[in-house]
């Protein structure tokens, strides 16, 4: 296969990168669209290897570990619990980096099959271009392990902070860009491998000082991050399917992280810089003294809710963790069958990743044409009679709205206060990721129903019943 | 003056990122995590150049460092490409409208 011809079909198969994306647009023709996603990347790999034209024993090896990458890939896939999609977002983050710094090295050792110049003489362009891609592939990586670990709980969710922490990043940075301009100057093969463990050490760096609550913002940055390292690498490898698709990846990520920071009303620059959550305990310990608090049980709350014509669910990470989906869907089914009108409100940051709710409610089988975002629904809290709060909390704090003292004011919240009535479901009266204390709590339309959110809409169910 | 290639790829490169603004711009919020899913396994075309690595030996030579790399990218970036797509497939099959009959 002639160069122009494969680069025809790597543009088609960029191409329908896009349209993948552009099929997210709507739930009817996201199927599509990811049919469309699978199709580029056969294109991508078959033409590869028809320019490549070695069909010899090599070939078979070729097709052995792609074929061990696939079944793994696969099963895991199959497996993966709906509720660990943010740990196997971030996993597959590092993959790419991770990969993006192997073809940098094969590059850099065997730059001929890459058509780069020999060894000891690349073409400076080509070492500028495998440099970033090998280097932001090395951050992506190790930063993606780190959200990994947190996600899953081995490491602990609280930042990691110590004296001068923006100032080593800043200097790891340099030398990163010191190191790349005397690999230029003088292709000595060892400043690419300090190159790539530097930029390892940074991505842990960077990411360690952020906490828990931070985390759907560091998944989309690391999207963002592991896009640019494969367009560094498709400009190594001149080859457009590879630019074009590190472009939507990159933006992609780097708008949904934007959307995040507004969810929480951070500047991006902030979250970057990392260090949030590290005040949790310093407000926490500053409560005030302990108000009146109303609390109920299962029988009060599907007493309410039975003589309401109208319910805005508010589910939260509290409802994942429990995994209280599925009965939170059958309660639902339970008040439609009484004519009672249901509908879920979503927050931007609610769960730990973008769109993570959603996800979750869809595997409960909630029709997503009932799942609202919190600009669509925000209005209708004035006009429903029960807000049932499940596993959600500092993104219903009213405080949000006056206090300018908090540290969440200016954040965008679901006005559930304005309901009739407050049912919140919640363990304890422990306050947010955010450490505030919510002063919904106290309010006299709140009933507190203190309990395991599974257990708690069991409980609501049969009292329904 | 001819114009150097790389300038076109850069083209490329910048248009790419405006497609992508618009784009994503237009995904509905409730499907953001297949979104991430998705991009995740289409930026594991990178596969490519795992393979010119890998494929870079000959019958005599097949493991070579570079070739070494280029093989465990492989699996690495199939790893994202079949768990990418299987998993938003999976996400996507779950999304469903609601039924007029209820």
């Amino acid at each position: 296969m002639t160069a122009n011809l494969s680069a025809i079909f790597y543009l088609i198969s960029g191409i329908l990168f896009i349209l993948a994306l552009r099929g997210l647009s709507s739930p009817e023709t996201s199927r599509q669209g990811n049919f469309f996603g699978i199709l580029g990347m056969i294109i991508a790999i078959t033409v590869t290897f028809l320019s490549i034209g070695n069909f010899s024993s090599v070939f078979i090896y070729v097709l052995i570990f792609l074929l061990i990458g696939g079944l793994i890939g696969s099963f895991i896939a199959y497996k993966i619990p709906m509720t660990a999609m943010p740990e196997l977002v971030a996993g597959f983050h590092s993959l790419v980096g991770l990969a993006a710094v192997f073809v940098a090295i094969a590059a850099f050792l065997n730059p001929e099959a890459f058509r780069l110049g020999s060894p000891g003489n690349i073409k400076l362009s080509s070492l500028i271009e495998m440099s970033i891609g090998a280097a932001i592939g090395a951050i992506t990586f190790s930063g993606s392990i780190v959200a990994f670990l947190k996600l899953r709980g081995i490491m602990s969710g609280s930042p990691i902070t110590f004296k001068g922490q923006h100032y080593i990043n800043l200097l790891l940075g340099i030398t990163i860009i010191v190191l790349t301009f005397y690999l230029c100057n003088t292709q000595t093969e060892v400043f690419f491998w300090r190159l790539i463990a530097i930029s390892f050490l940074l991505g842990l760096l960077l990411i360690i000082p952020i906490g828990g609550a931070d985390m759907p913002v560091v998944i989309s940055m690391l999207n963002s991050y592991s896009g640019w390292a494969a367009a560094g690498i498709g400009f190594t490898l001149e080859n457009s399917a590879l630019i074009i698709t590190g472009a939507l990846v990159g933006s992609s990520g780097a708008i949904l992280s934007y959307i995040m920071c507004k969810g929480m009303n951070r500047s991006f620059f902030n979250v970057i810089l990392g260090g949030f959550g590290a005040t949790d305990q310093t407000l926490s310990s500053q409560r005030k003294e302990q108000k009146p608090v109303k609390s109920g049980n299962a029988e009060d709350a599907a007493f309410l809710m039975k003589n309401a014509s109208s319910v805005i669910i508010v589910p939260g990470y509290g409802m994942a963790v429990a995994q209280a989906q599925h009965a939170l869907r059958e309660m639902v089914d339970t008040l439609k069958k009484n004519d009672i009108k249901v509908s879920y409100a979503i927050h931007p940051v609610a769960g730990r990743m973008p769109g993570h709710m959603n996800v979750l409610l869809a595997e409960a089988n909630v029709p997503y044409d009932e799942v609202f975002e919190l600009e669509e629904i925000n209005n209708d809290f004035a006009n429903a009679d029960v807000a049932f709060v499940i596993g959600a909390n500092d993104v219903t704090n009213p405080i949000a709205k006056t206090d300018p003292q908090s540290p969440i004011y200016g954040m965008p919240v679901l006005d559930v206060e304005k309901c009739k009535s407050v049912l919140f479901v919640k363990r304890s009266l422990s306050p947010g990721y955010a450490g505030v204390d919510n002063e919904l709590f106290y309010r006299d339309n709140t009933l507190m129903l203190f309990a395991d959110a599974k257990k708690m809409t069991e409980e609501i169910i049969k009292n329904l019943n | 003056m001819e114009i150097d290639p790389f300038i076109f790829r850069l083209s490329i490169f910048i248009l790419s990122i405006f497609i992508g603004y618009y784009v994503v711009w237009s995904v509905t919020p409730s499907l953001h995590t297949p979104l991430m899913s998705v991009t995740n396994a289409i930026s594991s075309v990178i596969i490519v150049g795992a393979i010119i690595a890998g494929l870079s030996g000959d019958s005599q030579n097949i493991f070579n460092t570079s070739s070494i790399f280029g093989f465990l990218a492989i699996s690495l970036a199939a790893i994202n490409i079949f768990g990418g797509f299987l998993v938003t497939q999976r996400m996507l099959r779950m999304y469903k409208k609601k039924k007029k009959d209820k």
